[in-house]
């Protein structure tokens, strides 16, 4: 699954917007996959999730510089995320189905936020580049 | 991805497979559509009675493309080109019925050829397969 020009476009042009807003988006995200898919809370039994708690808003904003990271080298996401991807591989093992749901969380956010932009266009290239992101995250897994 | 280790230990047992086109694909596809029956919605112009000729030809193609991906291996994208635009363009087979197929094949090599599937072979062909269904639904969007 490979980007258009087009797609990285829209994709480059929403994070403008989104980085300024990025860690509220993060923690918001991962409330709403917490509310949503209760079972994902499974993988943070030392965390506080209480809303508004202090490591739900760092690890949102660990999440959201990942993204960040990966518009900036949309080009080649696999280099840009090779550690993450390792990480997930041998240590956190995350299923694949998860990040289905928090992409599917962060592209509600930021469609809450940002209404008039989120076109079905920009709509479909995030949706994409989310795709690929946890595509990078999961290819190590096996 | 599939490793060096992958691609040796499928086609080590892939002469296993290759006798068996026809029989082998028509029974991974009547399994499939007996135990998920929603894919049947893909063949609405098929005989799907157990036996049929239609089912035995879709097979034989089926498992026909996995050959060719399997002589290919290092490029099975290249390979599976025509047929990854065929999907796109035309079929748009909800990318889920790749992994139920890819299972009943799976089952169907398991139960003629138990000792092979060792837990090694499985991963491995289990991977490849998933690797065939991405080239197939890479070009969908």
């Amino acid at each position: 699954m490979t980007l258009t020009q087009a797609e990285k476009a829209a994709v480059v042009t929403i994070w403008a917007k989104v980085a300024t807003q990025a860690d509220a988006i993060g923690a918001e995200s991962l409330e709403r996959l917490f509310s949503s898919y209760p079972q994902t809370k499974t993988y943070f039994p030392h965390f506080d999730l209480s809303q508004g708690s202090v490591q739900l808003r760092g690890h949102g904003s660990k999440v959201m510089n990942a993204i960040g990271e990966a518009v900036k080298h949309v080009d080649d996401i696999r280099a840009a995320l090779a550690k993450l991807s390792e990480l997930h591989a041998y240590i956190l093992r995350v299923d694949p189905v998860n990040f289905k749901l928090l992409s599917h969380c962060i592209l509600c956010s930021v469609a809450a936020r940002y209404p008039s932009d989120f076109t079905p266009e920009v709509h479909a290239a995030w949706d994409k580049f989310l795709s690929s992101i946890s595509s990078v995250l999961t290819e190590k897994y096996r | 991805m599939l490793t060096a280790d992958d691609k040796k230990l499928i086609q080590a047992i892939w002469d296993k497979v290759q006798g068996h086109q026809e029989d082998f694909g028509a029974e991974a596809l009547q399994r499939m559509f007996t135990t998920y029956p929603p894919t049947k919605t893909y063949f609405p112009h098929f005989d799907l009675h157990h036996g049929s000729a239609q089912i035995k030809a879709h097979g034989k193609k089926v498992v026909g493309a996995l050959i060719e991906a399997v002589n290919h291996i290092d490029d099975m994208a290249g390979a599976l080109s025509k047929l990854s635009d065929l999907h796109a363009q035309k079929l748009r087979v909800d990318p889920v019925n790749f992994k139920l197929l890819g299972q009943c094949f799976l089952v169907v090599v398991a139960i003629h050829h138990p000792s092979v599937l060792t837990p090694e072979v499985h991963a491995s062909l289990d991977k490849f397969l998933c690797a065939v269904g991405n080239v197939l639904t890479a070009k969908y969007r």
